[in-house]
C-alpha cells in the first residue's frame, strides 16, 4: 500500500481528496461532453438566455470575489497600511488563482473559444464593453501574475529576479487598482443595455457603480473568510507575524467592509428613489429584493460593525461568509434570477446539471491549486532568506 | 404621488425630492454609524 502514500507519509485517500477526485474525474468526463457536442450537449442555454451559470457564477461572482487582491495590496501599498501586510501573498495567491479560472471558465461558455484573442488581433472593437471587460481581465491577470511571482522565484532561489518585480510592486498595485476599477464596473455596465430584461429593482443606470463597490466588500470579505479557512487548515504553514498580524487584518477589514456595506446600501436606496421603484417592493419580487438587502446587505454590516466594535473575531469570519453569499446572490439575481423576468416559465432558464458540475469542477481545481501553492510557497509564511525585506 | 406624474416634468420633481430626502438621512446616518462604529477605539 506503499503508492498510496504521500510524500509526508499521510494517505491519499482523505474524505476531501476522495470527493475533490470525484468532482475532478465527472468535470473531466463533462469536460469532453462541451468540446465534443457543443454548447447543447451539457447546458439550457438558449437565444433567450445566453448567458447562463458559467458567467453568472463562474465570471461574474469569480471576478467580484477576486476582488481581494487589489483591495489588500491597495491598502497596504497606496493607503500605507503595512498591518494588513501579511494578508497581501494569500489575497494576491486568491486573486490570481481567481482570474486564471475565470479565464479557463469562459473557454466553456463562448461557442469559439480559440476566438477569445480576436479582440485584440482581428476586430479591436474598442466600442464595447465586452472588449474593455476582455481587455482588462487580460491585463489584469497579467498584473497578478507578476505580482504573484515573488513568492515562487523566492522558492525557487532566483533572488535577483525576485528583487526586481518586488521593486515593481507600487506600480503593479496602482494598474491593478486602475485595472479592477474599470472592469468591476464594466460588468454591471453589461445590464444596463438590457433595461427591459432585468428587473427594474435590479436595474438601475448605477449598476455600474454598485458592481464596484460590491466587489470592495466581496474583496474584504473573501480575505477574511479564506483567512479563516487557511487557519483552520494550513495554520502550521503560518510564521509568527502572520499570525501576530491575522487578528488585527479580520478586525480592520472587518470594519472596513462594515462601512461600505452601510454606503452601498445607501447608494442601492438612492437607485430606487431615482427610478421610483417603490412600488415594486410591495410584490413577490420587492420580497426577494428585500431579502438581498436586509438579509445579505444590512445585516452582515451590522454584524461586521457589531464584530469590530467588540472585538469579536469569531463573529467578523462568519460575518464574512454572509457577506461573500450575498455577493453570490446578488449577481445570480442579476444575471439569472431577476433577467428575463418576464418570460413565462417554461422560457426561463435553470442550469443544467452538468453545467453545475463544471462550476464545481473549476472551484474544486482553485481550491487545489490553492492548496498546493500554500504548502510549498512562502505565502502565509515570509521565506528565512528575505525577513523584513520590504 | 405616482398617479399624480403625468410628465417628465413632475417624475423629476417627485424622484428628486425623494433622492434628496435619502440624501439628507444619509448625511445623518453616516456620521452615527461611524461613531457607532469607532465609540470603543481606542
Amino acid at each position: 500500500m506503499s503508492d498510496t502514500k504521500t510524500t509526508t507519509g499521510g494517505t491519499l485517500f482523505t474524505p476531501f481528496n476522495m470527493v475533490a477526485g470525484l468532482i475532478l474525474l465527472v468535470g473531466g468526463i463533462v469536460t469532453v461532453l462541451r468540446f465534443t457536442g457543443g454548447l447543447a450537449a451539457v447546458t439550457n442555454l438558449s437565444d433567450n438566455n445566453p448567458w447562463g451559470l458559467w458567467i453568472g457564477f463562474d465570471l461574474l461572482v469569480g471576478v467580484a470575489l477576486a476582488a481581494g487582491g487589489y483591495v489588500t495590496s491597495a491598502a497596504c501599498y497606496i493607503f500605507g497600511l503595512k498591518r494588513f501586510h501579511s494578508a497581501v501573498r494569500p489575497a494576491i495567491l486568491t486573486a490570481f488563482l481567481g482570474y486564471a479560472l475565470v479565464v479557463f471558465a469562459l473557454h466553456y461558455d463562448v461557442g469559439r473559444p480559440w476566438r477569445l484573442p480576436y479582440p485584440f488581433i482581428v476586430q479591436p472593437g474598442t466600442t464595447s464593453l465586452l472588449f474593455e471587460v476582455g481587455a482588462c481581465v487580460a491585463l489584469y491577470l497579467t498584473v497578478l501574475f507578476i505580482e504573484y511571482t515573488p513568492a515562487p522565484l523566492e522558492w525557487l532561489g532566483f533572488k535577483r529576479a525576485r528583487n526586481i518585480v518586488v521593486k515593481l510592486t507600487l506600480v503593479l498595485t496602482i494598474f491593478g487598482v486602475v485595472l479592477s476599477t474599470l472592469h468591476q464596473s464594466s460588468l454591471g455596465a453589461l445590464y444596463v443595455i438590457a433595461p427591459s430584461k432585468l428587473h427594474p429593482l435590479w436595474y438601475s443606470s448605477y449598476l455600474p457603480v454598485y458592481f464596484f463597490i460590491s466587489s470592495i466588500i466581496a474583496g474584504l470579505s473573501m480575505v477574511v473568510f479564506e483567512g479563516s479557512l487557511s487557519h483552520k487548515n494550513f495554520h502550521d504553514k503560518m510564521d509568527e507575524t502572520h499570525l501576530k498580524e491575522a487578528d488585527g487584518v479580520v478586525l480592520g477589514f472587518g470594519k472596513a467592509a462594515a462601512w461600505v456595506l452601510f454606503g452601498y446600501f445607501i447608494i442601492k436606496l438612492v437607485g430606487l428613489a431615482v427610478d421610483n421603484n417603490w412600488h415594486h417592493l410591495a410584490s413577490g419580487w420587492g420580497l426577494w429584493f428585500l431579502v438581498e438587502m436586509l438579509g445579505f446587505v444590512l445585516l452582515p454590516c451590522y454584524l461586521y460593525a457589531v464584530g469590530s466594535r467588540d472585538k469579536n473575531i469569531k463573529l467578523i469570519r462568519r460575518t464574512s461568509l454572509l457577506a461573500v453569499l450575498g455577493i453570490v446572490l446578488n449577481r445570480f439575481n442579476v444575471s439569472m434570477v431577476a433577467f428575463n423576468y418576464h418570460l413565462p416559465s417554461s422560457e426561463r432558464y435553470f442550469p443544467h446539471w452538468m453545467e453545475i458540475a463544471i462550476s464545481l469542477f473549476i472551484v474544486t481545481i482553485g481550491v487545489l491549486a490553492f492548496r498546493f501553492f500554500v504548502t510549498r510557497m512562502p505565502i502565509l509564511y515570509e521565506h528565512p532568506d528575505y525577513k523584513d525585506a520590504h | 404621488m405616482d398617479g399624480n406624474i403625468f410628465t417628465l416634468q413632475d417624475f423629476m420633481y417627485f424622484t428628486k425630492a425623494i433622492t434628496y430626502l435619502v440624501i439628507v438621512a444619509a448625511l445623518i446616518a453616516f456620521p452615527a454609524f461611524w461613531l457607532f462604529l469607532t465609540d470603543r477605539d481606542e
